[in-house]
């Protein structure tokens, strides 16, 4: 087995990995770290500077940029495919299949496509919506940057930060993908197989299988075994890895996802009975809807009904109905729930009993609807742009009010700072239902991958918690290392289509043999051995023929043989054969048979017979097969 | 010989009672289950005893398909499952496996509650056999054993509609079940990949129709109803609760919202609004410009068909209905079709195909005076009108789904025995397939040459690789090898590494012949005659004269020696081993013809 994987970006929960495989390069995922966002300030807050310290913070005061994965370290016009396991790991897609020079093609099931693309929608109309005249890059000098305070200084490779993309972008990367389902079977050149397996985590999420005849590959990335909206995980495909490759592990590994639901519900009701408004900075999709299957039990028993719950998304409509449409991908409640045939969430009666309300955005409609106290779902979770960054200001400064921090891409302290002094009170119950550690080395023991390759992240306790030896991927077991190489396989494998036209003999026990003289078709990478075609019938009316037809192809291979010839049984054969007058000298390696009469010699060795015969070639022949009948073809 | 063999139990050389076994590689596959709308005794159902004489199905059968959930593909499921006993798997789309317990249900309750049948299956196993499901997603491989495999592919005949491959080893058949290659209103066309099946089996129920473009139909469609409701007639028209009525209520209620009509448009039975919602929340299955836009505007949200009530038949004025079941065999719409039939003003429009004995399909063939239960008799004045809007592939359909999916070989079901005649020797003549069409209970049986997989040892292919610059697929090479056998290991390799890997020598033999030739030349300059004369015949080949004086012609070494009693002869060895014997005996002849006269 022979893979070599790149790391093209440092975050272990938005992945972007290239591997090498069986000369078909593969990128695995394509996350964008968008952490950099909370070194910007709020997008409303118009600065003329470039920098703006706010309570004891330095933030640039420019249009938001994102940490794109390493584009440097391989070419990636030679990247021939992108495999996307969850929507929250393509929202660099646009950076890499645009203007790179990129032609593959990107596997991706169908929500992972649609959810993403409403992800990807919001993000552009969040960053747009708010044109801002320039963007600093004066900061970036390094010079300048060495200057500054931290975290802004430590910042590293801030050159290569880009402005969010266009709608055209998104589009045009969103038109390079491939629908797939899972267990669905996508063969790459005859080369290597691959195929998408139910990973749990978001609607359509997957892990993947890449596998070539005798080598298979697991790439486990943003996998859960919580009983969540969707299809559960399919573990048992994965038995039987070679390597497996491990990523996107929960990144709150000490918080227990129930437990913080529990929280956020008793918070959310606690201020709301106080009179004060809930926000909840969210993304548009994934955790919000279990968020509102729990608040849809949770409100008549806790005396909520009447507050309302409003949803502001430029997509929050769409993501709505969206949720509805995947039966097939949903777990089994949900699907037969489908059969009835009911909404498989129930925030369908949500809204059709006018508890929950969704907007574009908090311009129009909303602002005439608006009622409080109430219950804000808004994005984006960075507190950097979206219509959070209004609530923020317009509710921040009350200590009625609260924020709850659901999403956990974001250190909620980093996001918060630019809006410090701030009255209101933060909650953090960060929901993250990826796999942690103890699941994990289930996990492992159950499939047993021969290696185990992981960030280095996971390899050691975090940072912040490092006496906790059990919050790390134990690798002592399998060997854990980037780069893989052993033995390469000696042999492929060839479809074999001429079964009948083989005569197998015995050598040894159980050990047969066959000679095979067959055509080998070669296409699409696959070989394929058919029977030999019949040597053509000289054609009657031709009678004139060219000297250079019958020169032989020098291709018509014969056997190699083998065995010995036992002199006295062959002089036997000889004689029956009609030869008479045959004398036999011993020589020093073995024997010579003289046939006088046709003055013909026959040098027998061990290995070896040299038949020595005046030009009569039906003499020869006869002579030949005569010698072929004590010696073994191959 | 290894074989695929097909049985139709229904469908064969007929429509309805779709049910076909299929024998692959030792796996025994049942394709659909259906029942037949124009029998109401036996042969309903296809005759499962056929299967297996004594033993359980279970045992026999390895799994069963479903391809969609109309009645003549899933009626009989529950008598087969439930009632003759089958516990193993059956396979069918999620939008099926939602909609076909519905559908049974309803047939249930008209033949049990309706025509009082006894001895006939039950709400609680029509609840049993669906939990035999296990339903599939679309171009997903699933396992049902270790051999066999299944996929599914978009069918678009009616919502969750799709055609099967099934594959052992390198053996596969497709099953069609019923498909459409165009895309209409609401759902999309049929789509295989070049799966290159041993064998497909499809649909022919529209062999001989090429049809007019979609759209005149329509037209065509919209006027008919236009007129009649103009003059103040009564519109029915019979359909399945799920498939063209959603199709055709589509279609008119757009055309109702562009010519701003009054009339009113109803659809019959509980069944349409549940009807509506699966289409909703299944809209993954619906085609694109649907799926596109349904956040926006969701097509099956209806403004001016609304919900039917018996009583509405005897309104005043004109209305639209569309009434349950298609082929007007019982039900609603035969009851609002008897009373409307007396009235010339009033039309029936039959949207789809119907099955022999029915009374659409008696008033389709002209029949003008029907005779009813209790002997009486019924004069039909309304205007009968037929227009195709059966999602069926037309023959040019079919030609292109073979074209696709390049079948060995095609059998053709559910169709008629006439048509079908036709459609053979097209498909026959045209893709220079075999085209078969068995009638039920007939067995097809196809010889297949099953490929092994075999280690090819990198080695010895990247040998035969070298011999061609680039593979090339027109030009195959030929390859030698040995293959050894050992327990169930197949590996092929070189010669040379077989005998190495088993520790045998190789024996070589070799020969060498004498040639007389007359040339009182010396010996040097015979050999330089041989060598001259090889190389301008030997285009192709390498010949050389070597500084000891012999010549080579590959690995052939040709000598000259003076002859011991003739000064003017001279002997020529020419020494070859086995391995080039072709070449050695060629020479020798060319040689024994002389050389040509040196020029003087």
């Amino acid at each position: 087995l022979k893979l070599c994987k790149y790391c093209l970006s440092g975050h272990p929960t938005l992945p972007c990995n290239v591997l090498k495989f069986k000369s078909t390069t593969i990128m695995l995922d394509c996350g964008l770290d968008m952490t950099s966002t909370l070194n910007f300030l709020p997008l409303p807050l118009v600065q003329r500077y470039e920098l703006k310290e706010c309570s004891g913070h330095v933030f640039v005061d420019s249009v938001p940029e994102f940490c794109l994965p390493e584009t440097e370290l391989i070419d990636l016009s030679t990247v021939d495919v992108i495999l996307i396991s969850n929507y929250h790991c393509m929202m660099a897609l646009p950076y890499i299949t645009e203007h790179t020079g990129f032609t593959g093609t990107v596997y991706a099931t169908e929500p992972t496509v649609q959810i993403g693309r409403l992800l990807m929608e919001e993000l552009v109309n969040f960053i747009e919506r708010v044109p801002k005249a320039q963007s600093a890059s004066l900061w970036k000098n390094k010079d300048i940057q060495r200057l500054l305070p931290s975290p802004l200084k430590d910042a590293v490779e801030v050159s290569t930060w880009r402005r969010c993309y266009t709608m055209q972008e998104v589009n045009s990367a969103l038109s390079k993908i491939q629908l797939v389902g899972y267990s669905q079977k996508i063969e790459l050149f005859g080369a290597v197989q691959v195929t998408p397996l139910s990973s749990g985590y978001a609607l359509g999420s997957s892990n993947w299988i890449i596998q070539s005849h005798y080598e298979k590959v697991s790439y486990v990335s943003g996998s859960s075994l919580l009983t969540t909206h969707p299809q559960p995980m399919d573990q048992a495909s994965l038995k039987n890895s070679d390597v497996l490759i491990l990523t996107g592990l929960t990144q709150i590994p000490t918080a227990n996802p129930d437990g913080m639901v529990g929280e956020f519900c008793s918070n959310l009701a606690l201020t709301v009975r106080n009179g004060g408004n809930v926000l909840v900075p969210c993304y548009p999709s994934g955790v919000i809807y279990d968020l509102l299957e729990c608040l849809y039990q949770y409100i008549d028993s806790a005396g909520l009904s009447n507050i309302p719950f409003y949803f502001i998304s430029p997509v929050a409509n769409s993501s709505l109905e969206f949720s509805q449409i995947f039966a097939e991908w949903l777990c089994h409640n949900k699907q037969t729930k489908v059969y009835l045939p009911e909404p498989p969430f129930p925030h369908a009666e949500l809204i059709q009993t006018n508890k929950l309300k969704h907007y574009p955005s908090l311009h129009g409609d909303f602002s005439s609807d608006f009622r409080q106290p109430c219950v804000v779902f808004t994005g984006h979770p960075s507190l950097r742009f979206g219509d959070v960054v209004h609530f923020m200001e317009l509710w921040g400064k009350s200590s009625l009010n609260t924020v709850i921090f659901t999403e956990p891409d974001f250190s909620y302290l980093e996001a918060l700072a630019p809006y410090q002094p701030l009255a209101m009170k933060c909650i953090y119950c960060p929901i993250d239902t990826r796999l942690n550690f103890i699941q994990v080395s289930k996990l492992l023991k159950e499939v047993q991958p021969l290696h185990v390759v992981c960030p280095e992240q996971y390899t050691q306790p975090p940072p912040a918690q490092s006496h906790r030896m059990d919050l790390m991927v134990d690798c002592r077991g399998p060997r854990s290392s980037p780069c893989l190489s052993s033995v390469s396989p000696t042999e492929t494998p060839v479809c074999f289509q001429l079964a009948d036209a083989l005569v197998p003999m015995e050598i040894k026990p159980g050990i047969s043999l066959a000679t095979v003289s067959a055509v080998l078709h070669t296409k699409d990478n696959k070989h394929v051995l058919q029977p030999p075609p019949r040597p053509a019938q000289p054609t009657g009316g031709k009678k004139r023929k060219r000297a250079s037809d019958d020169i032989p192809d020098c291709k018509v291979l014969k056997p190699l043989l083998s065995g010995s010839i036992p002199v006295e049984q062959f002089v036997q054969t000889l004689e029956k054969h009609g030869f008479s007058d045959i004398k036999v000298e011993d020589t020093a390696k073995g024997h010579i048979v003289l046939l006088q009469e046709a003055e013909t010699l026959i040098q027998i060795e061990e290995d070896s017979t040299h038949i020595i015969c005046d030009n009569d070639e039906m003499l020869r022949v006869r002579l030949r097969d005569l010698v072929l009948k004590f010696l073994q073809k191959f | 010989m290894p074989e695929i063999r097909v049985t139709p139990l229904g469908a064969g050389q007929d429509v309805g009672r779709s049910c076909i076994l299929v024998s692959i590689a030792g796996k025994n596959v049942m394709l659909d289950c259906g029942m037949h709308m124009g029998f109401n005794d036996d042969r309903r159902f296809p005759d499962f005893s056929y299967i297996t004489r004594n033993g359980r199905l279970t045992d026999f059968l390895d799994c069963v398909i479903i391809s969609h959930f109309h009645l003549d593909h899933c009626g009989a499921l529950p008598y087969f499952s439930e009632m003759v006993g089958y516990d193993g798997p059956i396979y069918m789309t999620h939008p099926t496996q939602a909609i076909c317990p519905i559908l049974l249900e309803d047939y249930r309750k008209i033949a049990v509650d309706k025509k009082g049948e006894a001895n006939f299956f039950t709400s609680q196993m029509i609840k049993d056999c669906m939990k035999k499901v296990v339903a599939v997603h679309l171009h997903q491989t699933v396992q049902v054993d270790d051999e066999l495999e299944i996929k599914a592919y978009y069918a678009g005949h009616v919502l969750g509609a799709a055609m099967f491959q099934i594959k052992v080893g390198s053996e596969s058949v497709v099953y069609t079940g019923d498909y459409n290659m165009t895309p209409d209103r609401h759902l999309g066309a049929a789509w295989i990949d070049k799966c290159r099946p041993n064998l497909l089996i499809t649909e022919s129920t529209y062999a001989t129709t090429i049809r007019d473009s979609k759209r005149c139909r329509e037209r065509d469609f919209l006027k008919k109803v236009h007129e009649a409701v103009e003059r103040g007639g009564k519109v029915l028209i019979p359909v399945f609760a799920l498939g063209r009525a959603q199709e055709l209520c589509i279609l008119l209620e757009t055309f109702w919202e562009r010519m701003n009509l009054k009339a009113p448009i109803y659809f019959s039975t509980g069944l349409t609004e549940k009807a509506n919602h699966y289409y909703k929340l299944f809209i993954t299955w619906t085609n694109q410009k649907i799926r596109k836009t349904f956040v926006q505007r969701n097509m099956f949200e209806f403004k001016h068909i609304k919900a039917f009530d018996r009583a509405f038949a005897d309104n005043p004025g004109p209305m639209v209905v569309f009434a349950t079941p298609g082929m007007l065999h019982a039900g609603q719409s035969l009851q609002i079709f008897r009373k409307w039939a007396g009235n010339e003003k009033n039309m029936v429009i039959m949207p789809g195909y119907c099955v022999q004995g029915t009374v659409g399909h008696k008033i389709l063939s002209g029949q003008r005076k029907l005779e009813m239960e209790g002997r009486q008799v019924l004069e039909v004045k309304m205007q009968v009108e037929y227009m195709s809007f059966s999602a069926h592939a037309d023959a040019k359909g079919i030609m292109q789904l073979v074209g696709q999916a390049e079948p060995e070989s095609v059998l053709l079901v559910h169709g008629e025995a006439k048509k079908m005649e036709f459609l053979k020797q097209k498909i026959e003549q045209e893709f220079r397939v075999n085209c078969y069409m068995p009638a039920n209970g007939e067995t097809v049986t196809l010889p297949t040459s099953p490929s092994i997989p075999v280690g090819i040892s990198l080695g010895l292919l990247k040998r035969e690789m070298a011999q061609g610059l680039l593979p090339d697929a027109k030009k195959p090479r030929l390859l030698h090898g040995t293959l050894i056998m050992k327990d169930s290991n197949f590996r092929l390799v070189s010669s040379e590494q077989a005998l190495k890997e088993l520790g045998l020598v190789e024996h070589q033999l070799r020969f060498t012949c004498r040639v007389h030739l007359h040339d009182p030349r010396k010996e040097q300059e015979t050999a330089m005659r041989v060598y001259s004369h090889l190389k301008s015949m030997l285009k192709d080949h390498c010949v050389q004269h070597l500084p000891d004086g012999s010549v080579t012609v590959e690995s052939i070494l040709i000598q000259a020696a003076a002859h011991s009693e003739d000064p003017g002869t001279k002997v020529l060895l020419v020494s070859w081993t086995y391995q080039d014997e072709e070449l050695g005996s060629y020479l020798t002849s060319l040689l024994k013809k002389g050389l040509p006269q040196a020029p003087s």
